[in-house]
């Protein structure tokens, strides 16, 4: 039996790795994946903590949430495309006319 | 039926302000001076109502319905008629409709609906005027206070496209509002002091107290009264609007600015006498004032060459005499006044009004002369009117001020006896100077205007007046010939005789006991003067025969040994007036020049009056002009009220200009600051 403590460490790693990407990646693409993979370890804690507590509560929110990253993913992609066709990059700090 | 009174020309108003602009000339001039005289039979029903009943009990009150209500305190609208009022409704309703007859003719030459304007000023002012002697506390007489004001600037505005008279209306209003103010704080603190505004009940609270030796709270609010007064009745200091006043039509000139509105600071000491003389202080204030006032306008009425401004000051100096009476405790002597007074001003001002419309409008002196032959009606009664004021013996005006200087001289006011006297020589002078060089000698009127330099024709803030008045809108419409001159039309004789009658007799119902006469207007007055009468209709059986002694005529048969000589006294001064206007302005009229020329400094001071109105520019006009454009307007409200406003904006707009910097447009910048947001909101719940 593996203890709870791993599956969290293992979530936080991941998740660290998420937020790096998404900071330091240029790439539109890339970022949306980063984005998946925080939302990935949240899953994994919600799971790992609804069996430590012996109930399916975190599994059920984390169909949830996967049902909601998947239209996420698919609006993103729509946007990102949207963007590309506009400006011809992927690069996030392209876009910056929306400011002042 | 004492609210038909001022019902009447309420009506009249009502519908020439409403319909008078389609109506005819005649119909709306007709129904003007309709209701005047409908007013004036009223008045002399109610009059002779109450000339049936016992002497104290003279009094008739209407309520008409309660004012205000607020706790304990209530105003109704009450009118009440006492002697005191019976002698001014039928002054104001009987010269009144004189005066409304006479205008019919005046200003035929306006068009419908100026005219009908004209009428329904006239009558709204005639409404007024009764509310403010009818009414039977100080709000009900302060309604009509405030209104004959307004009616008083609109009626001097007339012919507001005529620059000076639009600024000669406002000065009148302006003016006039100072003294209303001192006027309400007086009503204000008799409120504090008695918790009443009725007329009866503070006299009737007055009379038990001892006057006033020392200054307090009745001398204040006496004098703060007395400031309203001379507001209204154009005493020093506030006398300066009336002369200025006479840009409005003659007639308007001869029924507000002579008989009816200026009387009323007079009237309103009158109708507080009790009040008044349990302040001696005040009273003496008011009596110097009268005198002052008097001798003053008469040395300026010697120079000036506008016939209407002649009779102006001579107005205000009449009203120094009504005071002057009012002042030395004389009130029924002060009334009897102002009662004569309305009949010869009237005359004389409605007979400078039949010149100047003959004339087309000229009312310089100078270019007058000679229209003895050409205008028989106006000059004779100009010249009875004339006589009367000049206190000529057997004439209404010898009686009422030959009874106040009599007065002035029992109560022992010596000095202001003098300066009665002088005055009275100063009036027999000046009036027959206008008497001499309007009608005798030859015609000048022919010769064409001399082009006056500016300071020879003095006028109120530059307002180029009297030489243009020529341009006034009523009097170039019609330009006849000017040698074949009109006398006046019959609707203007008819007033002018019947107010000449009046001067002639008006005085023959005060005639003094010295006389022989039993001076029947003091003892018809006598009631309203004391508290007696007053407590009679609150409780008739409180009326004690001892009470009376207080006030009113003190002099009566006791000084009657002194009366008639100096009754003679001012008969000599009035006919050596008289006969040295004759000498200088009919025999060697290079006297006059040539005194000019000797002094000319006096000359310039009294044609200037006595730079009066320069004075007031540069002592008040101007330092509140200042104050109000640098300090009130470029520094308080520009800096402080519009730069806090403008300071508010400007914070937001600087701070903001720097916060808008985080805005950058950058979706990772976002994503940073939200990040590290989340970090330290967990960092703070996780390790505090």
């Amino acid at each position: 039996m593996i203890p709870l403590g791993h599956y969290l460490v293992v979530s936080a790693i991941l998740f660290a790795i998420g937020t790096a990407g998404v900071f330091l990646r240029r790439n539109l693409i890339t970022i949306l994946l980063s984005i998946e993979i925080m939302l990935n370890a949240v899953n994994l804690t919600f799971v790992a903590f609804g069996r430590a507590q012996g109930n399916v509560d975190g599994q059920i929110i984390t169909f949830f949430v996967m049902t909601v990253a998947a239209a996420e993913a698919a609006v993103g992609l729509a946007i990102v495309i949207a963007l590309f066709r506009h400006r011809e990059s992927l690069n996030p700090d392209a876009f910056t006319s929306l400011k002042w | 039926m004492i609210a038909l009174i001022p019902l009447f020309p309420l009506l009249g108003f009502a519908i020439n302000a409403s319909m008078g602009r389609r109506l005819p000339k005649a119909v709306s001039g007709g129904l003007a001076s309709l209701v005047m005289v409908a007013s004036f039979v009223v008045s002399v029903m109610v009059v002779w109502q109450i000339a049936d009943l016992a002497p104290t009990q003279r009094v008739i009150e209407q309520t008409l319905y309660t004012w205000i209500t607020s706790g304990d305190f209530k105003i109704d609208l009450t009118l009440r008629v006492d002697p005191l009022a019976s002698v001014m409704i039928l002054v104001i309703t009987g010269i009144g409709s004189l005066i409304h007859i006479y205008s019919t003719a005046y200003m035929h030459e306006e068009v419908d609906r100026e005219f009908a304007r004209y009428f329904s000023y006239l009558n709204l002012f005639a409404f007024f005027m009764l509310v403010l002697v009818l009414g039977a506390s100080f709000l009900v007489l302060f309604v009509g206070w405030e209104g004959v004001g307004l009616c008083s600037y609109l009626l001097i505005g007339f012919w507001f496209e005529k620059r000076s008279a639009a600024d000669a209306g406002k000065k009148a209003f302006v003016v006039n509002r100072i003294g209303d103010y001192a006027f309400i704080l007086g009503t204000l603190l008799l409120f504090v002091r008695f918790g009443t505004l009725d007329f009866q009940r503070i006299a009737s609270a007055t009379a038990p107290l001892a006057p006033e030796s020392m200054f307090g709270t009745l001398s204040v609010a006496t004098l703060l009264l007395f400031i309203g007064a001379t507001g209204k009745s154009a005493q020093i200091p506030l006398y300066v609007w009336l002369p200025d006043a006479m840009e409005g039509p003659t007639p308007v000139s001869a029924l507000i600015h002579a008989a009816t509105m200026v009387t009323a600071g007079v009237y309103m000491i009158g109708r507080n006498a009790v009040l008044f003389s349990h302040a001696p202080e005040t009273m003496m204030v008011v009596a110097t004032i009268g005198a002052a006032t008097a001798l003053f306008a008469g040395t300026i009425g010697l120079v000036q060459n506008d016939i209407k401004r002649v009779l102006a000051y001579s107005t205000v100096s009449q009203l120094g005499y009504m005071f002057l009476a009012m002042g030395v405790g004389a009130f029924g002597a002060g009334i009897f006044h102002l009662y004569t007074h309305a009949f010869f001003k009237a005359c004389l001002f409605l007979g400078s009004g039949a010149v100047i419309h003959a004339l087309h409008g000229e009312q310089d002196v100078r270019n007058m002369g000679g229209l003895k032959a050409a205008l028989p009606t106006t000059y004779w009664t100009f010249l009875i009117a004339s006589l009367a004021i000049a206190g000529v013996p057997g004439l209404a005006g010898f009686f009422s001020k030959d009874e106040i200087l009599f007065e002035t001289f029992a109560h022992g006011h010596t000095i202001l006896w003098t300066i009665g006297i002088l005055t009275s020589l100063l009036t027999a002078t000046y009036m027959f100077r206008l008497v001499f060089l309007t009608f005798h000698g030859t015609r000048r009127h022919d010769a064409p205007a001399p082009q006056h330099p500016e300071e020879e024709e003095p006028t109120a803030h530059g307002a180029p007046s009297h030489t243009a008045a020529s341009d006034a809108p009523s009097h170039d419409s019609h330009v006849a010939p000017s040698h074949h001159l009109h006398d006046a039309p019959a609707a203007m004789a008819f007033a002018l005789v019947v107010l000449a009658i009046g001067s002639v007799f008006a005085g023959y119902i005060g005639i003094p006991g010295a006389l022989g006469g039993h001076n029947a207007l003091g003892s018809w007055l006598e009631p309203s003067f004391t508290a007696r009468s007053v407590t009679t209709l609150a409780d008739a059986q409180v009326a004690e025969p001892g009470e009376a002694s207080g006030t009113g005529e003190a002099g009566g048969e006791v000084n009657s040994g002194v009366e008639l000589p100096l009754m003679l006294v001012s008969s000599v001064v009035a006919i050596a007036g008289i006969a040295l206007a004759a000498f200088i302005w009919l025999k060697r009229r290079e006297i006059a020049d040539k005194a000019a020329a000797t002094f000319p400094g006096l000359y310039r001071l009294l044609l200037n009056k006595y730079y009066v109105d320069e004075i007031y520019d540069a002592t008040v006009v101007q330092p509140i002009r200042i104050v109000s454009q640098e300090g009130l307007w470029r520094g308080i409200d520009v800096n402080i009220i519009d730069g806090a406003v403008n300071g508010t904006a400007s914070i937001v707009d600087g701070s903001s200009s720097l916060l808008r910097r985080l805005q950058s447009g950058s979706v990772r910048t976002y994503a940073g600051s939200l990040f590290i947001g989340v970090v330290l909101i967990l960092g703070y719940y996780l390790w505090r």
